[in-house]
């Protein structure tokens, strides 16, 4: 089953072309991590499938409808989890849970969202003492407090101190496993690494690698980097069967060996066509 | 896939209203502001002029019927047109134009807001009148009718003004100044702050155009007896014309709301 089916989508502001043909296929409980650069057309693509802007040209079909023409009930499948907001300062956060809830005709216990998200102990702090980690959970309560099928993470932990961000990791984990589809926008290659299933690279308006983490860009398949250290200093050689080079290399130890392949970073870098 | 039904419309108003109401009156500054301010110019400016009217009628009096009608400006107009910017740079809009609630619902929350502050607004303002001014409840049911609907044509015109308003400013911040200039700048030409024989035609004329003074004749003519009638710039409580103005600045308020309503500050980039 398809959750997102993107054809051809395009989006112009005054003449200059946002997002330029992008086709998607996102599966049903999959966790799909769009990656690029500020600019590239993620927030553009992303709102078009929200439902939130109007699209140029192109078919997009979001949970079996046009975000464009779709209603209430749809819209109560969806969850959205903010960027960034400051909203509901003075209400507490067991108050802010339990209200948005009864915005949707299924959804879940407000006390269980709560639970799960780990703010119980503060649930009757007022949203403004929140931490801004604490917030971000806040943020996903209320995003997934309808039981969506299809929850849209837009940055989620921009500011992030590495703690929380494992921690926050851990929360979407348990998202995925009871089989919501998420789709992620991040900067962080190792948050798409860590999360997703498959991945989306786009610049310039445009989807130019898709992928597992693993794969992506050809990754698995590029040169490797076999590095030693020999007699005379470092020595380093690229080749495609590091195996054979190594055995080539014959039967003495070779001190700090190490077989490297390009990182997700180094191939995202050059596929946004970013200088290294 | 859930077959439940959807929450109705006035539910999630009246849910929102709840929301907006513990949120209006846990944010002290914003009480202060909006809520408090109109007594405190009442008392200040009713300890300043104390002379009477002939018939024994004091200007205090007259102060208090008038600052019912301003102080409920504030708690609509001000109060969303303030409200409503702060919505929409905090997130507020934003993360409910990502729920299925329907539009309505937040209107119709803002306008549980406006009435209850509206209401307690009254209260206050008659209290601090009866206390420090010695002015007196009417007894007929006629003024009280036309309270009423003073009441309500004077919150609904100026609370989608304010929302209409909110639109114009580019942050919460400047919300403030865009508000407060054309509030404070028709209290004066309405003869809030001075009594209209004070006034230059001009600023009557100008007044006479908004809602403010319309709203502030009308309680005077619930508040004061007829007498005070004559003090009036037509000489007259113009009850139907009061109607009329107040019934059109809801017509032009609904229009503008409608015209420059926006989810978010960001315009499309």
């Amino acid at each position: 089953m398809t959750a997102i089916q993107v054809r051809g989508l395009r989006k112009s502001y005054r003449g200059h072309a946002a997002v330029d043909g992008v086709d998607l296929d996102i599966r049903q409980g999959e966790v799909f991590a769009l990656l690029g650069p500020n600019g590239a057309g993620k927030t553009t693509t992303v709102e078009i499938l929200e439902g939130h802007r109007k699209r140029d040209a192109g078919d997009v079909d979001v949970l079996g409808a046009d975000p464009a023409t779709a209603g209430r009930a749809w819209r109560a499948r969806l969850g959205i989890v903010l960027q960034t907001a400051n909203d509901a300062a003075e209400l507490t956060v067991r108050e802010s849970v339990r209200h948005y809830a009864a915005y949707y005709p299924n959804p879940a216990g407000p006390d269980d969202v709560i639970e799960q998200v780990g703010l119980t102990a503060k649930a009757d702090a007022r949203v403004k003492s929140l931490s801004g980690g604490q917030r971000r959970r806040l943020d996903v309560a209320l995003g997934v407090v309808g039981r969506p099928e299809l929850v849209f993470l837009d940055e989620p932990t921009t500011g992030f101190d590495p703690e929380a961000r494992r921690q926050f990791w851990e929360l979407i984990r348990n998202l995925a496993t009871s089989g919501t589809t998420i789709l992620l926008t991040t900067h962080y290659l190792d948050e798409a690494e860590a999360l997703a299933d498959r991945v989306a690279v786009i610049a310039g308006g445009r989807i130019v690698a898709e992928g597992t983490p693993a794969t992506l860009g050809g990754r698995s398949t590029a040169k490797a980097t076999v590095s030693w250290l020999g007699p005379g200093g470092r020595e380093t050689r690229t080749t495609d069967t590091p195996a054979a080079l190594i055995r080539e290399l014959g039967d003495h130890e070779l001190p700090e060996l190490t077989v490297t392949r390009p990182s997700l970073e180094d191939t995202y870098l050059s596929l946004i066509g970013a200088p290294r | 896939m859930t077959t439940a039904a959807l929450p109705s419309t006035a539910g999630l108003g009246l849910s929102r209203g709840v929301a907006e109401l513990k949120q209006f009156f846990r944010q002290k500054d914003h009480v202060i502001f909006t809520f408090t301010f109109p007594a405190f110019i009442l008392v200040l400016l009713g300890s300043i002029f104390d002379d009477a009217y002939p018939g024994g009628v004091t200007v205090g009096q007259v102060f208090a019927a008038s600052m019912v009608g301003a102080g409920i400006v504030a708690t609509s107009f001000l109060n969303l047109g303030i409200g409503v910017a702060l919505d929409r740079e905090d997130g507020t809009l934003k993360r409910l134009r990502g729920t299925p609630m329907p539009a309505a619902a937040y209107f119709l929350g803002k306008v549980v807001l406006v009435a209850v502050a509206s209401l307690a607004e009254v209260v206050l303002l008659l209290a601090v009148g009866m206390v420090v001014f010695d002015v007196t409840l009417p007894t007929e049911a006629a003024r009280w009718f036309t309270f009423a609907w003073v009441f309500v044509l004077s919150i609904i015109s100026c609370s989608l003004l304010g929302i209409a308003i909110s639109s114009f400013a580019k942050s919460a911040q400047s919300a403030a100044a865009v508000t407060n200039l054309p509030y404070v700048g028709l209290q004066f030409m309405s003869g809030i702050y001075i009594p209209i024989s004070e006034l230059p035609d001009w600023m009557l004329t100008v007044g006479a155009v908004f809602p403010v003074k319309w709203a502030a004749q009308g309680f005077r003519s619930v508040f004061l007896p007829d007498s005070m009638m004559v003090q009036e710039a037509a000489g007259s409580w113009e009850l139907g014309k009061t109607a009329l103005v107040l019934g059109g600045w809801c017509a032009i308020g609904l229009v503008l709301c409608l015209l420059t309503f926006r989810w978010t500050n960001r315009r499309a980039g």
